[in-house]
């Protein structure tokens, strides 16, 4: 093994900038991704739970095809493809912007999404029924009883799985550079090819993601012990 | 829409150009798929029996590998086994190998966690009836304890698998000829019809991991009423 290691090369200089810069991207594309992904994750789930049928199956099939196709398949669909099925006028404004970042934000938010709608509705799901019985019972509405007694116990069981799912979404986000995004897998990739020096570009970039991954279920950790009490029925 | 263009190189897209050149397309990501999945669940059992093990060195170990590899995203491990193992051995691995080795790895992490939690949710009464009758540790894993919850893990396993799959379209990257790459391919080739490829395609994978994820929920709902529990 002749292989000279030089860690200043890719921490210091035009390298370690590209790296921060990948960094900075994947944490952009990331936050703007599970912004959106709650927000849809959100609706799927209370389609999925309405007594209307269509919204149903629609929810249905929506969260079985994401969940059952590879996300690269969905990336490449969504900048190869969408080109033939979006108006227009969507397809111009995209093209004056950042195109690549777009379709890396639309199938991110809606793989997860997909995963994310099903953990709402298990949460939800998982309040025993004689808890609304009994907030009815009580004199509440039927808003109030939602509002105040299953919401809450609620939030406490998905919040774990929903930070655990955003962390998927963090990893998951290396895939764009296989469109072009200048990401983090991007930027060391490109470290590589430029100074022949892989091994330091991907010992930063995987500690990078590794000390990403150790914060988060860190915290997830902790709010299990604090604020997660254990409801016994 | 000119599906024609699907149709025409269907059979690419299911086993390449398989009589007269390489195997490749849905055949070799399924390939890719079930090695995967038949190493990882040795490496997976081996990490999950560890994680539990008394001695710290040994857990120590387990817990290291389970963490690292958890917490990197698998195209980073691919991109580890594709550029630096040519560094560390000198001479570099055909990119099948390279992919194989990193689905092996990554899944192993994911399935050592299943392999603990199934050991770990079987009640306590199991092994202590075991040693109580006589058994060491070793037999009461081995004949009592693991032919219970390896039954019980099923579901996850092909759960798992249905992961990998998914996974396996990240082969591409390297250049292993898989059915990700067949699809870039012929859309590469034609450049008039990307939408039904992709389309295409990704029905292909959803028929493949629908059948599965479906399985599994059917087996899950069946095991469940065998299990052991604790009183």
């Amino acid at each position: 093994m002749n292989y000279q290691f030089d860690w200043n090369l890719v921490l210091s200089g035009q390298y370690g900038q590209w790296i921060v810069e990948g960094l900075v991207t994947t944490l952009q594309i990331s936050l703007v991704s599970i912004g959106f992904t709650m927000l849809l994750g959100t609706i799927i789930a209370v389609m999925r739970m309405s007594k209307f049928k269509p919204f149903e199956w629609f929810s249905f099939a929506f969260v079985e095809f994401f969940r059952n196709t590879p996300l690269l398949i969905q990336i490449f669909f969504w900048y190869f493809g969408s080109y033939s099925i979006l108006p227009d006028s969507v397809n111009t404004w995209l093209y004056d912007h950042d195109f690549e970042f777009a379709a890396g934000v639309i199938s991110l938010t809606f793989y997860t999404a997909a995963f994310i709608a099903e953990e709402i509705r298990a949460g939800i799901n998982s309040i025993p029924k004689n808890q609304l019985e009994a907030s009815r019972a009580t004199g509440l509405s039927f808003m109030q009883a939602y509002r105040f007694v299953i919401l809450p116990q609620a939030f406490r069981i998905i919040i774990p799985p929903l930070i655990s799912q955003s962390l998927n979404l963090i990893k998951n986000s290396s895939l764009v550079m296989t469109i072009g995004v200048m990401d983090l897998t991007y930027m060391a990739r490109q470290v590589e090819s430029y100074s022949f020096h892989g091994f330091e570009a991907f010992t930063v970039a995987t500690l990078i993601y590794l000390a990403i991954s150790l914060i988060v279920s860190f915290s997830i950790n902790m709010y299990n012990k604090h604020y997660l009490i254990q409801i016994k029925y | 829409m000119q599906w024609d263009v699907v149709w025409n190189n269907f059979d690419y897209f299911l086993w390449g150009a398989f009589p007269n050149g390489p195997l490749g397309g849905l055949a070799v990501s399924i390939i890719l798929a079930v090695l995967g999945i038949f190493g990882a669940f040795w490496i997976g059992l081996a990490a999950g029996l560890m994680r539990l093990s008394r001695n710290k060195l040994v857990k120590l170990t387990a817990v290291f590998y389970i963490e690292v590899i958890r917490g990197i995203p698998l195209l980073m491990l691919i991109f580890w086994f594709y550029f630096l193992v040519p560094i560390i051995f000198g001479s570099p691995l055909p990119e099948f190998h390279c992919a194989l080795i990193a689905f092996i790895v990554f899944t192993g992490a994911y399935i050592a966690e299943i392999v603990k939690a199934g050991v770990t949710a079987l009640p306590s009464g199991q092994m202590e009836a075991a040693r109580g009758s006589g058994l060491s540790h070793y037999q009461a894993m081995r004949f009592v304890i693991l032919p219970q919850a390896l039954r019980n893990m099923i579901p996850s396993f092909v759960n798992q698998f249905v992961s990998l799959t998914k996974d396996t379209s990240l082969a591409y990257i390297i250049g292993v000829n898989e059915l990700t790459r067949t699809a870039t391919q012929v859309n590469n080739r034609t450049l008039s019809a990307p939408t039904e490829i992709f389309i295409a395609i990704a029905v292909l994978y959803f028929i493949i991991c629908y059948v599965l994820t479906y399985t599994s929920r059917r087996m899950e709902k069946h095991l469940a009423r065998y299990q052991a529990r604790d009183r």
